[in-house]
């Protein structure tokens, strides 16, 4: 299989980025989103196809993108759960909510389902503690988790894209 | 009690649209900002007593002083909109609910400072609020509240929405300056490295909380006599056991009774154990500390070193609460977001990580208490910037109010308390 590049549009893309400001590489972090979107994750053919936009060296490219916590340098599910479980939701019960999505997809935190749909991880405070246990489900928040209620966003991500559930990486 | 204002309008059907903004008034604060010389701008918000509600509470107009009025030296306005303290969530509240009035606050302080470009720095899990800023700004171009020569007057102001990545450290202003300007997040030096001074691009810049400029637009709008008059309110971030998670605009100065009570009073009737004030970087209280007023001062001058007002992240823990797992989760937290550039904190939290590890599988040993609080020593005016600097203040708290609950774990192997997770 060839390695995934970087497509003209996303190339163009990140030209636009890179012209609101001053200095281009304040453009670095949405452009690896805008290649993370396109090829899912961020192999090294794609971080090179991104040092060579906003020319940067590839090593200063790769170094920052390893310093973040949502970018992907293994191909990851089309949806990337996240679940928080800092203060607030493990107050509220973060632990069993982990545990439930780790029976129903199978997987531990870290990994990823066999059919390529689901990836998951846990999140630091997703800044949404009012509505604790909270997850992010690709891009959708979803909050007040109860074990029923996490099998039945399962299945909504399963089913069909509705349309607040485009997938998108994070 | 004042009527709430910075919350009043967070329930719109949509907060991004100009003309229901418009509607509600909005913009009158910088009209009429765009009136006034920009020093005296300053002085309004000065007068307000508002104070930065990112965390480190610094005076705004005191902030904005520092940038040095040259025509001739580019400046620029941050927007720090990483919100990432654990516990808080009233800067997510606000982008999500009142879009326009940070756009408000991000003209009126740009035009305070002589900025020209104001940066937002969102954090990368905000999708919904950067839907509704990407519209919001898009809207304010067209209708000339932003871009060349706004509402006929000589001010141009391009704002740019930027992004995070998924890092704690980037919340500390100038980590956040590092990644805005496209590297790793780790802090910079200061001094030199004040961001009034040498801030983005080493140019003199304000660094901005979400809250402080949503602030700022009414406190232009309606002025600071009348903000003094509203009891100058902060939003509380109020979670944990609770009857009513949420975010509270309170009066500065309400006792955390008086939070709590606002979010509902304790859930089920339990009994309140502990919280933290002011994110988890604040230190852990006890039910002795419970009339205590949420302000800067009185919440700093406490007999518990690193209790502070914080972000005003008020998390609450009733008696089923395993104290030693809470703080065992806070410091774990911190050794997955400590950046690495110094040793205590990189260093510091990982022992301390496995220390808290073997107590909770009933490996710990006695002397674990004593080794806990010296690595926590070690930590304190060593660590580089604030992070690893929030470790010890809720750990020596948990060992001077809840020994006992460590002495259990240690004796038996198991919590002696219910364990919420």
């Amino acid at each position: 299989m060839t390695p995934p590049r970087l497509s003209d549009n996303a190339k163009s893309e990140i030209r636009s980025l890179m012209s609101q400001f001053p200095q281009s590489q304040s453009a670095l972090l949405g452009a690896l989103f805008v290649a993370q979107d396109e090829a899912g994750y961020l192999p090294p053919e794609v971080i090179e196809d991104v040092a060579a936009v906003l020319g940067l060296p590839v090593s200063e490219v790769a170094s920052v993108a390893s310093f973040y916590h949502l970018f992907f340098f293994k191909p990851v599910g089309r949806y990337v759960v996240q679940v928080c479980t800092n203060i607030s939701c493990t107050l509220e019960g973060c632990g069993g909510v982990l545990r439930h999505l780790r029976r129903a997809l199978g997987i531990d935190v870290g990994g990823t389902t066999a059919d390529g749909r689901f990836t998951l991880r846990t999140a630091e405070c997703l800044a949404a503690c009012e509505e604790a246990p909270v997850m992010l489900v690709g891009t959708d928040r979803h909050g007040r988790l109860t074990p029923e209620k996490v099998d039945a966003l399962l299945m909504r991500y399963h089913e069909h894209r509705t349309p607040d559930a485009e997938p998108r990486t994070p | 009690m004042p009527e709430p204002f910075l919350l009043k309008h967070i329930h719109e059907p949509d907060p991004a649209d100009l003309r229901g903004y418009l509607a509600r008034g909005g913009y009158e604060g910088l009209r009429k900002a765009l009136a006034m010389p920009p020093a005296e701008v300053i002085d309004e918000v000065d007068k307000s007593g508002l104070r930065g509600r990112g965390g480190a509470g610094f005076p705004t107009g005191r902030k904005w002083k520092f940038i040095p009025p040259d025509p001739s030296v580019i400046r620029y306005l941050v927007v720090n909109a990483d919100e990432g303290e654990p516990g808080t969530f009233k800067d997510r509240t606000l982008l999500e609910g009142d879009p326009h009035r940070l756009l408000e606050g991000i003209a009126i302080g740009s035009y305070a400072i002589g900025a020209h470009q104001a940066f937002v720095y969102l954090r990368r899990e905000f999708y919904r609020a950067r839907d509704l800023l990407e519209r919001a700004i898009a809207q304010a171009y067209e209708a000339g509240w932003l871009g060349r020569g706004i509402q006929g007057t000589g001010f141009d102001l391009d704002v740019v929405l930027a992004t995070g990545a998924g890092a704690y450290i980037a919340g500390e202003e100038t980590a956040l300056l590092e990644s805005l300007e496209g590297r790793r997040a780790l802090p910079r030096l200061k001094p030199p490295f004040y961001p009034a001074v040498k801030g983005l691009y080493m140019k003199p810049t304000a660094v901005n909380n979400v809250e402080t400029l949503c602030h700022v637009a009414w406190i232009l709008a309606r002025g600071a006599a009348w903000y003094r008059e509203q009891g100058t309110p902060i939003l509380v971030s109020i979670s944990g056991h609770v009857t009513t998670p949420g975010v509270y605009e309170l009066p500065l100065g309400t006792t955390i009774r008086g939070a709590i009570a606002a979010a509902g009073g304790m859930r089920g009737g339990r009994v309140f154990k502990a919280c933290f004030p002011g994110g988890s970087s604040s230190a852990l209280l006890t039910p002795a500390y419970l009339d205590t007023p949420m302000d800067y001062d009185a919440l700093a001058k406490l007999d518990v070193p690193g209790s502070m007002l914080g972000s005003a992240a008020l998390m609450v823990m009733d008696e089923t609460t395993c104290i030693v797992e809470i703080v065992a989760r806070t410091v774990e937290f911190y050794r997955d977001e400590s950046c690495g550039k110094c040793t205590p904190c990189r260093e510091g939290t990982i022992w301390l990580s496995q220390v808290f590890e073997r107590i909770l599988h009933g490996r710990g040993r006695m002397e674990d208490l004593d080794l806990l609080a010296g690595v926590a020593r070690g930590m304190m005016g060593t660590c580089f910037c604030p992070l690893g600097e929030s470790v010890p203040p809720s750990l020596n708290a948990s060992l001077r109010f809840f020994r006992g609950e460590y002495e259990h774990h240690i004796r038996t192997g198991a919590c002696d308390v219910g364990v919420t997770a």
